[in-house]
């Protein structure tokens, strides 16, 4: 090729510093230009003239021609030449071939920058990398030194371990040692002790012996008068007979004793069983009688039967006073039977209530949780009214017995009393007034009669008086006629003064 | 009068009557009663034998090889049996005599190894033994001899220090070294539980009674010069009364010597009431307090802190009262009702060392060293 000059480029900018660069190094290495053009960066409009001036000259236009051809010949464009071997440039192919090479360039550029995007986040992400190894580096540090640490405690700790285990062996061992030393003295103790005992009980049988002697020289005891015997028998010899009637007097206390015994015992037994009978009853009755399935029906059988067995036997009093085993046993299964029974039977309304409660189930048989407690607060309310109404009227009651303390109230009520009386005393007045009036009036007619009474006694006596008169004159008259013509009017008469004189004697009276 | 070895006897019906009983040169230690009260018999000194005199025959019968132990002989409760501890040849024995002729009715050897005590229960039929305090081992037999069962809490601590019976002859308390008292039930002859007496009452459902001391009120107008000797000794003595405290309640806890014989721990006294349904218990470690458990409910029910050692106490035989004197010239009664702590009035000191009731439960008999007096209780009336 032809030498290239170092020609020197005015500094246009900081992105032509590159281009600068690349032509120096273009004078060096012809050859390698081929990645030189690849690392171009798009140069600006500035740069283009000088850029282009370089390469081409008018001096080595054909060299520079005949060099592009060869290039891209290479390349595998097709040639900028045309087909005859002239110098004669085709222009299309060298459109095309611009053409081409632009957008290759465009393809290049576009792959450099990706490969450039890549490269930075490579590099980001090999710094993450490194720094996330490093953290780790570190924590892996920390853990080892940790282990090491926990570790020696360890071995601190399991030395300890030993250390005590070592000391408790050795105070058992000490323990151990000790109780066999004080079995041992104690062994030595009793020897020692016994062997004392026996030089002692010698003595003692030397000083009796001595005792004894001297004893049956003198008298012992003085006795003013003997007493009488605590039962007033006289002593007795002691003889076998005696000797077993104290055997079986003996005998007979422990008989009592047992016998006394076992009557309490009986009597707590037979209470028990009574209780124990009462609570298989209730427990029975507790117990829903339809409530089973068909699977326990196969259990229950035997145990109904069993019950209904039950029941019949033991309604007979009989059974009271048996004791036996079988018995026994019998009520004591029975009792755990039923009881099992009621167990299962207050587990599952416990499972129901719970079901209700949580609100899977809604069973008809039991009353849901809820309206169970509006019924009871219901009620409460109920009840809570009716103690208060209670209580007011018991107040009320009470002020009323109870001399009352407030004033108002009294001369209140003391009027509503008066008022009362008042009106009952009017009332009598009323009618003590009309009974006076009728009084009166009688009074009136009563006085009226008696007047006229009065008048016609008077006129009664005038007339009286005046026939007496007569009766005189006629009577005289008469006489002197006849003896017997007025007998009768004399008798009459007589009568009529009878009459008279009596009125007179009933009128005095 | 042990020292000249003379035992005399007065009748309180007629007291002309005198008997004098000397037994010589055979010395004399300990003489007691027979049931029927017509014998007395006499332990002669180191328990050589036991002579059985006869106020109404004036014979003579002896009991030879006697036990020299703290409860050698146990008359049963009806008078009927006597049985009395022996040893011969280095093992215990126990015979079994019948006091209306003093025969022999039982001989048997008991498996202990220093027999300590005996007593019946109050059924008199069955008979408790209990070895020294070096082994923890109570026997009961029956009357005819024949061995019920042996009880046995532990080993190698100081064991049984003392026992008691219940009136109705169900529970048998044993009160031991180790400050527990056990209660054994009299148809297996098994622990049903066991009392424990901390130094701290804890449970709240046990009153505790603390004696305080009043200050004496002294009215000074009525003070005189010279004071006369009324006024000198209720100036002296001081009155109290009890409080009732408050739970938890700690008491005054001794530690005995460790290296001394007999030592002052354990539950030293032990008493039933006589209805059965209280027991009075004393720790020696606790000495200032008497503690009184309920039987029904099996529970501690009272604690009563007194000023001083407690000396003793009993029951009243016929209702549930405990009489109690420490040492002091009181003596404190209590009953389910309360308790109360009453003054002897007497001139001078009257320090009540032991006690005794009468069998009537209407009088209680307060002994001190030299004197005794009786201190009357009044009946309720009933209406």
């Amino acid at each position: 090729m032809g030498d290239w000059k170092t020609i020197t480029v005015p500094v246009l900018s900081s992105d032509s510093k590159n281009i600068f660069h690349y032509t120096s190094e273009k004078k060096i290495s012809p050859p390698s230009m081929n990645s030189q053009v690849l690392r171009l960066p798009l140069p600006s409009s500035k740069s283009m003239h000088s850029f282009f001036s370089a390469f081409c000259t008018e001096e080595n236009i054909e060299q520079s021609i005949s060099y592009l051809n060869r290039e891209l010949t290479t390349l595998g464009f097709p040639s900028i030449y045309a087909e005859s071997k002239g110098q004669e440039l085709n222009l299309i192919s060298i459109i095309n071939c611009m053409n081409e090479l632009l957008v290759l360039q465009h393809k290049n550029l576009r792959a450099q920058e990706e490969v450039e995007m890549q490269h930075l986040k490579l590099g980001s992400d090999m710094d993450h990398l490194q720094n996330c190894y490093a953290k780790l580096k570190e924590q892996l540090e920390l853990s080892k030194r940790e282990i090491v640490g926990l570790q020696e405690r360890d071995r601190q700790l399991q030395s300890k371990n030993r250390n005590l285990h070592q000391l408790l062996k050795n105070e058992k061992d000490e323990v151990q040692k000790l109780q066999n030393i004080i079995s041992s003295r104690a062994t030595q103790y009793n020897h020692d002790m016994k062997r004392k005992e026996r030089e002692y009980n010698k003595l003692k049988e030397r000083l009796h012996q001595l005792v004894m002697n001297k004893k049956d020289k003198k008298i012992a005891m003085e006795v003013l008068n003997y007493v009488g015997r605590a039962d007033g028998k006289r002593g007795a010899w002691r003889t076998d007979k005696t000797e077993a009637r104290n055997e079986e007097e003996m005998y007979k206390v422990l008989l009592s004793d047992y016998e006394q015994r076992q009557k309490q015992l009986l009597v707590e037994n037979a209470e028990l069983k009574k209780v124990l009978q009462q609570m298989k009853k209730e427990i029975i009755l507790l117990l829903p009688p339809q409530k089973q399935k068909p699977k326990e029906r196969s259990e229950d059988g035997p145990v109904l039967s069993d019950l209904e067995e039950d029941i019949g036997e033991l309604n007979k009093e009989n059974m009271w006073e048996l004791s036996c085993e079988t018995v026994r046993e019998q009520l004591t299964n029975s009792i755990r039977k039923q009881w099992r029974m009621l167990k299962n039977h207050v587990e599952k309304l416990d499972n129901q209530v719970s079901r209700v409660h949580s609100g899977a189930l809604n069973e008809k048989d039991v009353i849901s949780r809820e309206d169970h407690e509006l019924e009871t607060e219901k009620l409460e309310l109920e009840i809570q009214q009716c103690k208060e109404m209670i209580k007011t009227q018991q107040q009320l009651l009470q002020q009323q017995l109870m001399s009352p303390c407030d004033d108002d109230t009294t001369l209140l009520l003391q009027d509503c009393y008066l008022l009362e009386e008042r009106e009952r005393l009017q009332e009598e007045w009323r009618l003590f007034r009309e009974q006076k009036k009728n009084f009166e009036k009688e009074r009136r007619s009563f006085t009226e009669a008696a007047i006229r009474l009065g008048l016609e006694r008077k006129a009664f006596e005038e007339d009286r008086g005046a026939w007496l008169k007569q009766q005189f004159l006629s009577m005289s008259t008469d006489y002197k006629h006849s003896e017997n013509v007025t007998t009768p009017s004399a008798f009459l008469g007589s009568k009529y003064l009878v009459q008279i004189m009596l009125f007179h004697h009933l009128k005095i009276t | 009068m042990y020292k000249r070895g003379v035992v005399q006897v007065w009748s309180l019906e007629q007291p002309d009557w005198h008997c004098k009983i000397d037994e010589g040169s055979a010395g004399l230690v300990a003489s007691c009663w027979s049931p029927d009260g017509r014998h007395i018999l006499n332990t002669t000194e180191f328990h050589l034998r036991i002579t059985v005199w006869s106020l109404c025959t004036k014979s003579v019968s002896y009991i030879k090889y006697p036990k020299a132990c703290q409860q050698g002989i146990a008359f049963t409760k009806d008078g009927r049996y006597m049985a009395v501890a022996e040893r011969r040849d280095c093992k215990d024995f126990v015979s079994i005599f019948v006091c209306s002729d003093w025969q022999l009715l039982r001989h048997f050897d008991t498996e202990t190894q220093d027999l300590f005590g005996i007593e019946w229960a109050p059924n008199g039929c069955v008979l408790a033994a209990w070895d020294t305090c070096l082994e923890y081992k109570i026997l009961l037999y029956s009357l005819d001899g024949r061995l019920l069962s042996t009880y046995r809490a532990y080993e190698w601590s100081l064991g049984i220090k003392s026992i008691a019976w219940s009136p109705s002859s169900q529970f048998l308390a044993i009160g031991s070294y180790d400050e527990k008292v056990r209660i054994l039930n009299h148809v297996t002859w098994k622990k049903i539980t066991e009392f424990e007496h901390p130094a701290t009452v804890a449970s709240s459902k046990t009153i505790v009674y603390k004696e305080v001391e009043k200050s004496p009120s002294v009215e000074t107008e009525r003070l005189s010069f010279p004071p006369t000797r009324a006024l000198a000794s209720s100036l002296f003595s001081t009155q109290s009364k009890y409080d009732v405290s408050q739970v938890p309640v700690s008491l005054q806890h001794i530690k005995p010597v460790a290296d001394r014989a007999n030592p002052k721990m354990g539950i030293g006294m032990l008493a039933f009431s006589p209805d059965n349904c209280f027991l009075a218990t004393k720790n020696d470690n606790i000495p200032n307090a008497v503690w009184i458990w309920d039987i029904q409910k099996l529970k501690l029910f009272v604690v009563l802190e007194q000023l001083c050692a407690v000396q003793s106490f009993q029951w009243d035989p016929r209702q549930p009262r405990l009489a109690v004197c420490t040492g002091s010239s009181k003596v404190y009664l209590w009953s389910p009702a309360g308790c109360v702590s009453v003054q002897v009035p007497m001139e001078g000191d009257f320090q009540i060392v032991s006690l005794a009731w009468h069998c009537s439960g209407d009088s209680v008999a307060l002994l001190s060293k030299d004197n005794f007096c009786v201190c009357y209780l009044e009946r309720e009336e009933v209406k």
